[in-house]
């Protein structure tokens, strides 16, 4: 289904703008228009369908839903919670202490928020168009582990004793009423909407999510062919190519002061895998690129004092660390 | 007059919903005195969880997105 995105790229790179498949303008062009169309087409229409079927899903009934949950199913859940709905970064505080209010422990919040950025919807289907299944499922099982062991770290070290003071209060009067059900829910009649009601949110959706990450894509895609038409051929495997050790680490911090979201990474990651990067190193980079950002940690401060950010960022750079070394390690063998 | 208070941890569309929400009262003769809240711990007492949120007279009316007109005039009236 994706021959027609080559076919038109090959027609507007070769015939229209006439420039041969032989030079580096010619490669790096062609791959940039193959990409950005594909990935321009399947984001419309697939966030639109996928909006339909989530449309009466939010925050609020992810809140009540893991409130009433037992701990151990609760990473799980806030994990793939995180994973699956939509919200906006700058609605991370109040997300967090939504959850918290509630008595959610600190790591099942956190759960939701790590694993958060770095699935959605539209990485999952960039990573299928681009790199196909198997790796996708490998990237969303990493990515909620993450998630999950980092939460479950954050509960075994006690992490709610690092909040700021109004929000531990606010989690600790949460557990104690937990059962009275004190939520500020304005979208109960949600759960039975009619089709027209799904179609208008779904256009909103695709709409609002185009309109934000369009220009990641054409940057994400602009950095990757100029990987694939100019870094010469063999470079990366040849000085890489052999998942040395402190490559993964040295991408990892590559990655911190690089931001991006999962959108504009995703196409970055196919051209560094095909000039032959490992796995591992690759996927360590742009998860740091992804969850590990400086002004995502500072709006953290409102809820969290320094220590308990120091301890979530260095929790968050050793996990890539590790999944670059393992992936790295374990490749040869699939 | 209408107390509005537009909660949102200062993003982009929390500006334009109260830009948006001052216009409409504008338009419609009814007096409103807007104010943003931005403090992470007055939102938490709302119970709000996705912004931007619209609280009218310490009622909270709106949550999640910039609201529509036709939402904005049924609030107000």
């Amino acid at each position: 289904m994706f021959q027609l995105f080559t076919d038109f790229a090959n027609w507007l790179t070769f015939s229209v703008f006439g420039l041969s498949p032989a030079t580096k303008q010619g490669d790096a062009l062609n791959f940039f228009i193959e990409d950005v169309s594909k990935i321009f087409a399947l984001l419309v229409v697939m966030i639109y369908l996928i909006a339909l079927l989530r449309a009466s899903l939010n925050v609020e009934k992810v809140r009540d839903y893991l409130a009433k949950k037992h701990r151990g199913v609760g990473y799980l859940m806030g994990s793939a919670f995180g994973a699956i709905t939509p919200f906006c970064s700058c609605s991370s505080i109040p997300v967090f202490l939504g959850f918290t209010s509630a008595g959610i422990p600190v790591g099942i919040t956190m759960a939701f928020l790590i694993t958060s950025p770095l699935i959605n919807e539209v990485a999952v289907l960039l990573l299928m168009g681009l790199l196909g299944w198997k790796f996708t499922v490998l990237y969303v099982v990493v990515g909620m582990a993450v998630g999950m062991l980092g939460g479950l770290f954050l509960d075994l070290i006690k992490a709610e004793r690092w909040l700021q003071s109004f929000a531990a209060e606010a989690l600790k009067r949460g557990q104690q009423n937990k059962l009275a059900n004190r939520s500020a829910n304005l979208r109960q009649t949600e759960s039975s909407l009619t089709f027209p009601q799904r179609h208008q949110f779904a256009k909103e959706e695709a709409l609002e999510i185009f309109g934000r990450v369009w220009k990641w894509v054409i940057i994400g895609v602009g950095i990757g062919a100029a990987l694939h038409g100019f870094v010469p051929d063999g470079w990366i495997e040849s000085h890489l190519g052999d998942g040395q050790w402190w490559s993964v680490p040295a991408a990892v911090m590559l990655g911190i002061p690089l931001y991006s979201n999962a959108t504009g990474v995703i196409p970055i990651m196919e051209s560094l895998i095909k000039n032959g990067l490992p796995v591992g190193t690759t996927m360590a980079f742009c998860m740091s690129t992804v969850a590990a950002s400086f002004p995502e940690f500072i709006l953290l401060k409102q809820v969290m004092q320094w220590r308990l950010l120091a301890i979530l960022f260095s929790l968050l750079l050793v996990s890539f660390t590790l999944v670059g070394w393992v992936f790295n390690a374990f490749t040869p063998l699939l | 007059m209408k107390n509005i208070k537009v909660l949102g941890s200062g993003c982009n569309k929390c500006s334009k919903t109260a830009e948006i929400i001052e216009e409409i009262a504008h338009e419609l003769n009814i007096a409103v005195s807007v104010t943003k809240e931005t403090s992470a711990e007055v939102i938490m007492d709302y119970g709000v969880m996705s912004t931007p949120a619209v609280v009218i007279d310490e009622q909270l009316v709106h949550s999640g997105s910039i609201p529509h007109r036709d939402q904005i005039v049924a609030m107000l009236s």
